[in-house]
């Protein structure tokens, strides 16, 4: 036992002397938190020795967590003191409470920040407008991501309107050999992000149901939001079998595995099927308009952006890497090395990947809007997002009727919302 | 022996029912275990398409691993749960052997009280004091290092490790300690003789806490999240979360996690189990 | 140590003995006891506009019990927690104990050999033991299907982890897969401590070896089961890892799995745009620590006492 002991006490101390031995070193280190572990290869082969290229003594450390959890782990790592130097930051209220909370600086001097526009600003900015936080990275544009072979063999065609896409929906189902849309609801998020709020716009008539809700004209018991809900409900017998246990990962690859034919999708999914199988063929149609609707909407949302931890030993390394993710070199390289992600800044950039320039077309042929709870419904309690995803799931799972649906939506907003207490 | 010559034809059929309730349990116990090994080295479609089959020439794949190891660190998470690990053992078996020794051996006002005191943490999770344990650890400019998580392991594993040593240290034979004391050895001294005697117990202290150390989640997670700290556990629950789509990496992430816990506990399959079956829990 | 320093004061108090107890007392007070004191008196406490934590006595509490968004969250997890422990007691500590019963045989060859094996998945780590189950009752892969349908129940497959009515008992299963090792052990040491002298004259006095086992043995391991008893209790009431791996903090569907130490959690750190709360946090811990204490004490008081008179 004697030796034992000596033995512990040997390689506690070694142990211990390692971390004072790494720090000795002169490189600066960086890292990066973020719920994008999709992209934890594009950030280590592209992103990062392209910085490194300008900046060779700044180590960059991309350092992800899976989506679900991100936000409660960076909670607990800045309340605690241990986050990274450069957040990922969420759109509106979550950055935002950041940066009030004191976690995140102010990036008003950033040079390169006259590249990003009101709207683009918009999601990471304080109320009355006078700092900026978060330098602008991507939007993301929701429609339906298809398996182009499935398509040939069974002869079919991207649907335009709602009354369509089901009459698709039901030749694959018809056909039997494959699931007609890849999608589960074990996982919650997918249902409100890739069912709801996909499909919903067209319903509400975007920003004008978005800004009603806001200013308390129109609620999520009516009108075009009961619709969106009636909508989704009508998914249910084309998902696939088990769909309660489908996790976001497991429909991600029954799709590109071929046993479903259509994914509900962000146009982020375009990179990690491209990933998961380079020789996989895909189109995209936009969410099908209902019946007789001459405007289409989309949701392009304001998702992504980059802040600096008011906690980091590194300021102005953080910042020298923020200024970089202004530049035209870094929007090129992001929006064609993560193809899906649309940069917010004006600088002019091709795109390469067809599928991506497909869904930016649409930018052009619909109007454009975010999802209806980002900006601030999500400030009290009951949380507007979470109880989307609970009763969304559950509208999928036949737990919840789409009137009961929305009716307890609009009872937690009413809860705590002011303009919708009238 | 001459056991299975000497039952009755009843006697032996319920002996092969035992053997055949013990097999299936153990089949039961191993399949999911043999299941992610066997597939860890298939292709992804052979992972899907035949998942009972062994790997064979055709559907022989190591891409997950090489995933594995290109985008993580596990050689760095291992030294981190070993440094926790055996840092948290040596605090518990030194500072759990002191007060064991002291509460043993000394009679002296409030020795019953501080008995108590410390017995109390014994049946009470030191998880419930998560929130002011963060705290105190950012004050204590500890947030985000081994250091602390060997604190919190040693707090936690503190009072079973006292409550069974003193046990032990009580069994020490008075004759031993009142030579060494004639002799002129100081109470220290007499205490570090006293160790090798109570060897099995150390060990069983050991095991105890060994697994839960290592394979905990709740600590590293919250109060020692960053790369440069992961514990294979929070590593690997972090690893699997980033690749979960991708099931080559996680089967094989899976095995690497699995392959040498499962080593050691045969290495040490013996002390654990004579550590679990000698009554400790009284 | 007030204590010592007024008995000092009498006579002098041995310093040998301060310094032996030192280094426990403190670790010990400072990383245990003190946190826990700590969060019971941040419960207290709740956050003013001005981000300050300010002194409302039991108001948190209250709001836990009677509030509409809080009191059916806590109620549901307290159910289901209570659900999770039933499926524990009646399942893996009969099995642990029908295990012990078996490997204590001396008739039995291999038993080191069975007991080193059904105890291995009691060493993997949860997040290991997690994911590997819901791989293998993942749809996708079709696993539990094909178990099934070895029995040709394959119709009665399920979406296990997926449906509010069947999640919970599935992730309860899968543990005590887990855990079934620590039952079977301590049971195993109390009935290979029982004398054989005793199993031999009851064997003389012509009982059958169902019999010697509920009169003589059973009873004599009476204290291992309600050791084994508030073991599972306690670990089931402070369960986090299993659900938070396979579920994650939303312990969905629905939060039909949602138990104590998910809850905990999502309330401490929030999920998705909802902010974490920590001093609600330390209250829903407050609740834990009174369950888990009212359970000890149960067992101390009631089960303990009766078996000491038993005993003498």
């Amino acid at each position: 036992m004697k030796k034992l002991l000596a033995l512990a006490v040997i390689l506690t101390l070694v142990v211990a002397l390692v971390p004072a031995t790494t720090q000795a070193q002169d490189k600066v280190t960086l890292t990066i938190e973020s719920w994008r572990n999709d992209d934890i290869a594009f950030w280590n082969d592209v992103l990062i020795p392209a910085f490194n290229a300008h900046y060779p003594d700044i180590e960059v450390i991309f350092a992800p967590a899976a989506p679900t959890e991100y936000n409660a782990a960076l909670n607990a790592k800045l309340e605690g003191g241990t986050a990274g130097d450069l957040i990922t930051c969420r759109p509106f209220d979550l950055s935002l409470e950041h940066f009030n909370n004191g976690y995140l600086v102010s990036l008003n001097d950033l040079p390169g920040m006259e590249h990003f526009g009101p709207v683009a600003r918009s999601a990471w900015i304080t109320d009355d407008g006078s700092d900026v936080f978060c330098v602008p990275m991507a939007s993301v544009i929701h429609g339906f991501i298809y398996n182009q072979s499935i398509f040939e063999e069974l002869g079919l065609e991207e649907p335009a309107t709602e009354p369509e896409f089901l009459e698709l929906l039901d030749a694959i189902k018809a056909d039997g050999t494959y699931a007609p849309l890849s999608m589960g609801t074990v996982d919650l998020w997918e249902a409100a992000t890739m069912g709801y709020q996909n499909i919903g716009p067209n319903y509400w008539k975007g920003e004008e149901g978005r800004l009603g809700l806001i200013d308390g004209t129109i609620g999520y018991d009516e009108n075009g939001f009961v619709e969106a809900f009636e909508a989704l409900a009508r998914w249910t017998p084309y998902l696939p079998d088990g769909y309660q246990a489908i996790s976001y990962p497991d429909s991600q690859n029954l799709f590109t595995l071929g046993m479903a034919a259509i994914f509900p999708a962000g146009s982020w999914e375009i990179g990690v099927f491209r990933g998961q199988d380079p020789d996989f063929e895909m189109g995209a149609f936009k969410p099908p308009v209902p019946e007789g609707a001459d405007t289409c909407y989309i949701s392009d949302h304001v998702d992504i952006a980059m802040g600096v931890n008011a906690a980091s030993q590194h300021q102005e390394e953080a910042m020298l890497f923020m200024e970089w993710m202004t530049t035209q070199e870094f929007a090129e390289l992001y929006s064609n090395a993560l193809p899906g992600f649309f940069t917010l800044s004006d600088h002019a950039i091709t795109l390469e990947d067809p599928l991506a320039q497909e869904f930016l077309s649409w930018r052009d042929e619909c109007e454009s809007t975010i999802r209806s709870s980002y900006q601030i419904l999500s400030r009290g309690e009951p949380n507007n997002e979470t109880q989307l995803w609970e009763v969304s799931a559950q509208v999928l799972n036949g737990e919840l009727t789409p009137q009961e649906a929305a009716d307890i939506v609009q009872s937690g907003l009413e809860a705590w919302y002011e303009p919708q207490q009238q | 022996m001459t056991f299975i010559e000497r039952l009755r034809p009843a006697q032996r059929g319920q002996l092969l029912l035992a053997h055949l309730a013990l097999l299936a349990y153990t089949a039961l116990a191993l399949f999911p275990v043999f299941l992610v090994v066997i597939n860890s080295v298939k292709g992804r479609r052979a992972i899907f398409q035949s998942p009972y089959a062994l790997p064979n020439r055709d559907t022989w794949d190591l891409v997950g691993y090489e995933k594995v190891l290109d985008n993580s660190n596990f050689p760095d998470y291992f030294l981190n749960s070993i440094t926790v690990t055996v840092g948290a053992l040596f605090f518990i078996l030194l500072a759990g052997s002191m007060a064991a020794w002291a509460l043993a051996e000394y009679r002296f006002p409030g020795n019953a009280i501080m008995g108590l005191y410390l017995a109390l943490g014994i049946m009470i999770p030191i998880r419930l004091g998560t929130i002011s344990i963060l705290r105190l650890v950012v004050r204590l400019g500890l947030a985000d290092t081994l250091a602390a998580l060997i604190l919190i392991y040693t707090a936690a594993g503190l009072p079973l490790a006292i409550f069974i040593l003193t046990q032990f240290m009580r069994q020490v034979p008075r004759d031993l300690k009142d030579a060494a004391r004639v002799d002129g050895a100081s109470e220290y001294r007499i205490y570090l003789m006293t160790l090798p005697l109570i060897r099995p117990a150390l060990g069983t202290v050991a095991v105890f806490n060994m697994i839960p150390v290592w394979n905990d989640l709740w600590f590293p997670l919250i109060i020692a999240p960053s790369e440069a700290n992961k514990t294979v556990t929070l590593g690997a629950q972090v690893f699997l979360g980033q690749f979960v789509n991708d099931w080559n990496a996680v089967l094989a992430s899976l095995t690497l996690a699995m392959i040498p816990v499962i080593i050691l506990y045969i290495i040490f399959s013996r002390q654990l189990i004579r550590g679990l079956t000698s009554g400790a829990v009284k | 140590m007030t204590s010592a320093n007024s008995a000092r004061r009498r006579k002098p108090f041995p310093v040998h003995i301060l310094v032996f107890l030192a280094p426990a007392f403190i670790i010990y007070t400072l990383f245990m006891i003190y946190p826990l004191l700590d969060s019971l008196r941040l419960s207290l406490y709740a956050p003013d506009v001005n981000r300050q934590e300010v002194f409302v006595g039991l108001d948190n509490y209250e709001r836990l019990m009677t509030n509409d968004l809080w009191q059916p969250r806590i109620e549901g997890a307290i159910k289901n927690n209570l659900v999770f422990f039933a499926i524990h007691m009646l399942v893996q500590n009969p099995i642990g104990l029908m295990l012990a019963a078996l490997l204590s045989s001396q008739f039995i060859r291999g038993r080191a050999i069975y007991r080193t094996l059904i105890f291995t998945p009691t060493v993997l780590s949860v997040v290991l033991v997690g994911f590997i189950w819901r791989m293998i009752l993942s749809p996708l892969w079709g696993i539990s299907t094909d178990f099934l349908d070895l029995f040709g129940l394959a119709a009665y497959d399920k979406p296990w982890l997926g449906l509010e009515e069947t999640a919970l008992p599935t992730l309860s299963l899968i543990s005590v897969w887990q855990w079934v090792g620590i039952p079977m052990m301590l049971f195993l040491a109390a009935l290979i401590s029982i004398p054989d002298e005793l199993i031999e004259a009851a064997r003389v006095d012509g009982a059958t070896a169902w019999g010697v086992f509920w009169r003589i043995r059973f009873r004599l391991i009476m204290p291992t089961v309600g050791i084994v008893g508030v073991l599972t209790f306690v670990g089931n009431f402070n369960a986090f890892d299993l659900i938070y791996t396979t579920q994650k903090a939303t312990a969905g569907p629905n939060y039909s799995t949602d138990i104590l130490g998910t809850f905990f959690y999502r309330t401490f750190f929030g999920v998705q745009l909802q902010p974490g709360n920590p001093t609600m946090g330390a209250t829903v811990a407050g609740v834990m620590f009174l369950i888990i204490l009212a359970g000890v004490l149960l067992y101390m008081f009631g089960w303990q006492r009766r078996m000491l008179q038993v005993e003498f």
